[in-house]
């Protein structure tokens, strides 16, 4: 048993933070993340020449890294400081087209950006009930709140089957906005819209890809609960009401501690979906890092944010920042309770 | 036990009704329902509305312009208004002021301001908290010193709700140095057109303008300004803490916000049908319904236990916790709802796309926002410590 993280992966965090403290501090970072096009694409670009997509291939993908724990690794370094490049979108998309046999260089190098549609309106996660048409290699329908879908260069498009297609952002009508946490998302609206398709059945691959990001979401999220519950910390220590620090008081203790107790949960969670990535448990444990860190994640943002009082619901204070990203990152690929349902539906099918 | 409300009350409540839906503003209530921000004059019309029919201050007495209202219809006409979707009643001077001018004002002063408060001329706003003094608000900075026959203040005041509509504030300052921290308060009324006083917005977390910081340099301010005796204005601060409390279950936005939430949860489809076909989703809805129901029984219990003369201790922190717990857990639910439909930051142009039911595009917001509730006005934690004092002893 060893669960220290090895000497690349602790230096791939290591070079990933440093890159993030220096080039996204929060000010920064609210600067981009509301106002088109809701990223720094400087800092994509940055990112790119770090290097830091090879990290979410293996390398007969042509990466350097592509296990659960770099994925992690990556995510919970973005995740503590907030970043909101579109990186997620280019893990699926690596995962999708590795699967696809597509040539995922582009991918790596940052050279072009993609964006994976999966949802819709009525079936935001669930792949079956997707209702945008293919016929004669052109697509209909809509994909809606597409992550990263905002500035990207290309779609990777789940129709109705599932199938899964290649389409140029510039062929279909994209309506891009920012999200209330930050970031860019867009409408996707598709009108006989050419696209070629990458592959017929590919619901095993969009599971796949679901269950990655599922695991990169909830690193995401440990990062910033670690983060925010650091600032918590520091409140606690700092400010006085009734003629002491208000971390003096038990009341306020005790809840910290849970927090604390939660997130130590979450890290375990996350260590065990990332070790189960390629494996024959690889879904269940997704759902469960889903699912855990989906409610951890709300519990700590509203703890947060009341432990520190008025403050904390402030714009300019960075922990409402940090709870906003918390709370609705449980709207992306699956909320708590989708998970649970399918983890119970697990259960049920032994 | 007879949990129904009299002949003489159900007559009230229709009366209410009636006059909601003929005279609320289309407009403003489709604002309200949608939690769109309101304007200025959106509260201004419907002050006026009110005040047209003589229910702007509907629990004054009658001597002050008031209808005498007791508790139970208080209650009443808070509900319905919360059910049509007409804007909360701005609170600073009809429930707080007003309330306290009566009780500790000179008649000069209740000759004055009252009139003002009641035709709209004056929109007050509060500062009581500052920088260091939240939940410990005895500890306020903020000095008034006497030169003359003024006094000049000094200091910041924080969260001050709209304060960017009003022309008057009604502070709590430091009088006296030492001593326990409470002897040496005053309440003084400030005009905010006196030379001195600057107002800077605070944005909120999900982008909103409703609160400001105050501040004070060498603002004079004339003593016929102190409401009650010098240094006695921790007093007056406790009586409005209490009369704060007559809606401080929130039931009427709580009952409002669940039937929101149950239109919602039978428009959104998730595998092909209704959400609220959905087991999981619709035992959240049901755990919430019945804590909702339990809390309306709370509520009227202790309503009813005013209107008989009742002194209320505990009751209005066991409120005011139990209902923030129970209203914030319904727009929990009301951004859960919409999936990934909740996380486009709002905006006019973004309606047009309908990525949210209609009227449901700011339920993260409005999440985010009412965050608030268990904060201000005494946290839930300070609720506590006044409850546990109270039991404990």
């Amino acid at each position: 048993m060893d669960f220290t993280i090895s000497d690349d992966r602790r230096m791939l965090a290591d070079t990933l933070r440093r890159f993030l403290s220096e080039h996204y501090p929060v000010e920064h970072r609210n600067k981009v993340a509301y106002a088109a096009p809701w990223h720094d694409p400087a800092k994509w670009a940055g990112l790119a020449e770090l290097g830091l997509f090879y990290a979410l291939a293996d390398e007969a993908a042509g990466g350097m890294g592509g296990s659960g724990f770099d994925v992690a690794v990556v995510f919970e370094e973005l995740g503590r400081a907030l970043c909101p490049e579109p990186v997620l979108g280019q893990l699926m998309a690596v995962r999708l087209m590795g699967a696809a046999g597509g040539d995922p260089g582009p991918l790596l190098s940052g050279e072009t950006r993609y964006a994976v549609a999966m949802g819709e309106l009525d079936a935001p996660y669930d792949l079956d009930g997707i209702e945008t048409r293919a016929e004669g290699g052109r697509l209909t329908g809509r994909k809606s709140v597409v992550y990263g879908g905002a500035g990207a260069e290309r779609l990777l498009i789940a129709a109705a089957g599932p199938s899964l297609w290649d389409v140029a952002t510039s062929d279909a009508e994209v309506a891009g906005y920012g999200m209330i946490d930050g970031g860019p998302a867009a409408e996707v609206f598709l009108d006989a819209t050419p696209g070629t398709c990458l592959m017929d059945s590919a619901k095993p691959a969009l599971e796949d890809a679901r269950d990655w990001a599922a695991l990169a979401l909830s690193a995401e999220a440990l990062g910033a609960m670690e983060a925010a519950f650091a600032m918590l910390s520091d409140y606690l220590g700092t400010r006085k009401q009734f003629g002491q620090p208000i971390g003096g008081f038990q009341a306020l203790q005790h809840r910290a501690v849970d927090l604390a107790i939660e997130i130590e949960q979450a890290r375990s969670i996350v260590i065990l979906a990332a070790s189960g990535m390629g494996g024959p448990e690889q879904a269940k444990r997704a759902a469960q890092a889903k699912h855990l860190v989906g409610r951890i994640a709300r519990q700590v943002a509203e703890e947060v944010i009341q432990m520190h009082g008025g403050i904390a619901m402030t714009w300019d204070y960075p922990v409402s920042h940090y709870a906003k990203r918390l709370v609705m990152i449980d709207h992306q690929m699956g909320d708590t309770d989708w998970h649970l349902e399918r983890l119970g539906g697990m259960l049920a099918g032994g | 036990m007879d949990l129904s409300y009299s002949p003489e009350e159900l007559a009230f409540r229709d009366e209410v009704r009636a006059f909601l839906a003929e005279a609320l503003p289309p407009d403003i209530a489709a604002r309200v329902a949608a939690r769109r921000e309101l304007g200025k004059e959106d509260m201004e019309r419907w002050h006026a509305l009110l005040q047209g029919k003589g229910w702007l201050a509907g629990p004054w007495p009658v001597a002050f312009g008031g209808q005498g209202w007791g508790p139970v219809e208080q209650h009443i006409f808070e509900e319905e208004c919360c059910r049509a979707n007409a804007p909360r009643i701005v609170p600073f001077g009809l429930k707080m002021l007003g309330p306290v001018l009566m009780k500790y004002g000179t008649p000069g002063q209740q000759a004055e301001y009252l009139p003002r408060i009641l035709d709209g001329r004056d929109w007050w706003c509060q500062g009581y908290s500052e920088p260091g003094a939240g939940s410990d608000l005895a500890s306020l900075k903020t000095r008034a010193e006497r030169d003359g026959d003024h006094y000049v203040v000094n200091g910041q005041k924080t969260w001050t709700t709209l304060g960017q509509f009003a022309n008057r504030i009604f502070c709590l300052v430091r009088t006296r140095a030492g001593g326990k921290p409470q002897e040496g308060i005053s309440f003084l009324l400030v005009d905010l057109d006196t030379p001195g006083i600057e107002m800077r917005p605070i944005r909120l977390i999900e982008g909103g303008y409703e609160v400001n910081e105050v501040f004070f340099t060498d603002v004079r301010v004339s003593v016929g300004n102190l409401v009650g005796g010098e240094n006695e204005g921790w007093t007056i601060a406790k009586f409005l803490l209490g009369h704060e409390r007559t809606n401080i279950a929130g039931v009427g936005f709580s009952i409002q916000a669940f039937e929101q939430l149950k239109t919602l949860a039978q428009t959104v489809r998730r595998g092909g049908k209704p959400l609220i076909e959905n087991p999981l989703f619709a035992a959240r809805m049901a755990s919430v319904e019945a804590e909702l129901e339990a809390m309306k029984i709370t509520n009227l219990r202790m309503l009813d236990r005013a209107a008989r003369g009742g002194r209320l201790m505990a009751e209005p922190s066991m409120l005011k916790i139990k209902g923030t717990v129970i209203r914030q857990a319904i727009n929990d639910l009301a951004r859960r709802a919409l999936g990934p439909a909740a996380a486009p930051f709002p905006s006019e142009e973004l309606d047009n796309l309908a990525i949210a039911p209609e009227g449901h595009a700011r339920n993260a917001a409005s999440y985010f926002n009412n965050r608030k509730i268990s904060i201000y006005g005494g946290s839930n934690e300070i609720q506590r410590n006044i409850l546990a004092k109270g039991m404990m002893r």
